[in-house]
């Protein structure tokens, strides 16, 4: 859409991948437990592994929940940006396809949360 | 030979020497030039002399007016002070309603005086003009007498220290400074279009009304007194606000799909924001005085509904995704205090699970959601309190692009799961907490890829630090006193002290 504007109107984005030091931004989200308020973000560098990002990332950011002890990684489900997706625990974030500002979203299925609240 | 001294003239007379009679085409100049924002808008205006003029205020007149109500007001806030009226409040949790005021609505009121004096040089038509210059100068009082009326609390409580410098840097009064950011870029007459008419006429009593009913239910007269000195002033921006879109509305029809747009962009901000009074209704009042529901249900839907019935004749429709906002209203308050509960730790205000009564009101109150979604949370997250376990999230939150506000809001169909929107603009994802957002952002991205979001910011390194320490000090934060929870801060072990005091007296 044109900007409606007294003149000339083009800036840069303030959130453009080379601002963030080598790291990506990558969007969390543990589906249906909503302890957590919101999905977190964390600049993660692209080359981390995808098995580092879920036993050190998700654990640091998850693991005061009473579920996440529980969880089976085998049975969880991810979708990336939208997709379904299966991640290969061995490669990279980016080898993934995981770019700047990537979507995250995980299902940990039989966990329902707090007393069933889905929190 | 004494001349025969000219008759005084009438106020009538007065107000149009001062509006019409102080306004002259040039000739040095094309008028184009002098005003050149008041038709890039694309709003074409035939007849500026049709703006009729909502409120005829003769400066002398105003003056009078206003330095009357001054008089009462700080008659009233010197004898708060001189009576200790902080000691008569319901409670000291009920002060973390004025610490979110002074730091996140106060500043508003700045930036209103700074949006209104800016409009008002830029319309040709003298009659708006002469009503935005004068709306200037109230915005300018209101933010003096809040200060000056929420002032006595900063001698006791904390939090309240340094609201203008936490307005420009903390996280979640990015969404308020925001929101006005973006109407003071944008036109003149979208400008009005956002504050005056969406906000001042629409939303208004969803603002005012829980805050000032809030403060007389919770004793506080200081902040009480200040809404009255307000209210006629809020009564004239209010006509002013429906004076600007009917002027529109009726210059010329190809003005109806722009002000329409604007309506629905700025219903859609509003209703954002205002999730802050959600949450201090329904929350934050040990005394309560409706639930936001409630004040929903009447002030938008019945209101508002009869507003939108009345602007249909200009081929206005109700402003678009109403039906989520009314939706809404069943899970904002649970959801955005859950937000805030999760980050006190980064908040200037403290917050905590409410007492067994007040989950019992709240499950009155929302009987079809409460129970259901919120309340087992609330419980566990008082059972875990209660043993040393004090939740907080320790990961920064995914912002929304448009609102700022987190990623906190469910779909209203499926309050199990958030809601979650993207659009790709220029090779880069923006993500937003809703269609209403989306529509903003997917129209302007220009102008939303340059959001400053407080969490991409503290991760740039452009916050005092890498650590949330160094984040909270560049926020001017007092550790340990601002933040954290309610139970055990110093507010509580003043608050508490001065009730045993009074017990033994």
């Amino acid at each position: 859409m044109s900007v409606t504007s007294i003149g000339k109107y083009e800036f840069e984005p303030l959130d453009k991948q080379e601002n963030f030091h080598g790291n990506q931004l990558t969007y969390i989200n543990w589906e249906q437990h909503l302890l957590f308020c919101a999905p977190v973000c964390l600049p993660l560098p692209p080359e981390m592994p995808f098995g580092a990002f879920v036993q050190e990332v998700l654990s640091g950011v998850y693991s005061k929940h009473p579920d996440f002890e529980k969880i089976d990684w085998d049975a969880a489900k991810w979708t990336l940006d939208g997709a379904d997706f299966t991640p290969d625990l061995g490669k990279s974030l980016a080898d993934n396809g995981l770019g700047h500002k990537s979507l995250i979203r995980f299902w940990t299925p039989g966990l329902k949360g707090i007393a069933g609240s889905h929190s | 030979m004494a001349e025969k001294r000219k008759k005084k003239m009438g106020i009538k007379q007065r107000y149009s020497m001062l509006t019409r009679g102080l306004g002259w085409d040039t000739t040095y100049q094309p008028m184009d030039k002098v005003f050149p924002y008041d038709n890039y808008e694309g709003i074409i205006i035939h007849d500026w002399e049709g703006w009729e003029d909502p409120f005829r205020l003769t400066m002398d007149a105003y003056w009078k007016f206003q330095s009357e109500k001054e008089k009462k007001l700080y008659a009233v806030i010197d004898s708060f002070a001189q009576n200790n009226g902080h000691l008569g409040i319901t409670d000291a949790r009920y002060v973390n309603a004025i610490k979110l005021f002074l730091t996140g609505v106060s500043p508003l009121e700045y930036q209103a005086a700074r949006g209104f004096t800016h409009v008002g040089r830029q319309f040709r038509g003298v009659g708006p003009r002469v009503a935005c210059q004068m709306q200037a100068i109230d915005e300018l009082r209101h933010v003096q007498t809040q200060v000056h009326s929420m002032s006595h609390y900063n001698k006791y409580f904390d939090g309240l220290h340094s609201a203008p410098h936490m307005h420009d840097r903390v996280w979640y009064l990015s969404v308020p400074k925001s929101f006005f950011d973006d109407a003071r870029t944008a036109g003149p007459f979208e400008f009005l279009t956002s504050i005056s008419f969406a906000f001042e006429y629409v939303l208004t009593n969803l603002l005012f009304v829980p805050f000032m009913s809030g403060a007389a239910f919770n004793g506080d007269m200081a902040t009480v007194t200040f809404g009255f000195s307000a209210q006629s002033d809020e009564a004239r921006h209010m006509t002013l606000g429906l004076e600007v879109i009917k002027f529109m509305l009726e210059q010329d029809e190809r003005n109806i799909p722009i002000v329409q747009r604007w309506m629905d962009k700025w219903f859609w901000r509003g209703t954002r924001m205002l999730t802050l009074v959600a949450m201090m209704m329904d929350y934050m009042l040990p005394k309560r005085v409706m639930s936001w529901r409630e004040a929903w249900d009447i002030y938008f839907t019945e209101a508002g509904g009869a507003l939108f019935a009345d602007l249909a004749r200009y081929g206005i429709k109700p402003p678009k995704y109403a039906d989520i906002a009314t939706k809404e209203a069943e899970h904002l308050s649970h959801q955005a205090w859950h937000i805030f509960y999760n980050y006190t730790h980064a908040a200037a205000f403290h917050t905590w699970v409410p007492e067994k009564e007040e989950l019992d009101w709240l499950s009155e109150k929302y009987p079809d959601t409460f129970d259901k979604y919120y309340r087992p949370r609330l419980e566990y997250l008082d059972k875990e309190e209660k043993a040393g376990r004090r939740f907080y999230n320790d990961t920064l939150p995914m912002l929304c692009q448009v609102c700022q506000i987190p990623m906190g809001f469910t779909d209203m169909d499926d309050p199990k799961t958030i809601s979650f929107e993207v659009s790709e603009y220029k090779d880069d994802k923006y993500h937003t907490c809703s269609l209403g957002c989306k529509d903003i952002f997917d129209y302007e991205p220009e102008k939303y890829v340059q959001a400053w979001l407080p969490v991409h910011q503290i991760y740039q390194g452009n916050c005092g630090g890498t650590e949330i320490e160094d984040v909270l000090k560049w926020y001017n934060f007092n550790m340990g006193a601002d933040n954290m929870e309610y139970k055990g801060s110093p507010d509580q072990k003043l608050w508490d002290e001065w009730q045993a005091h009074r017990k033994k007296a």
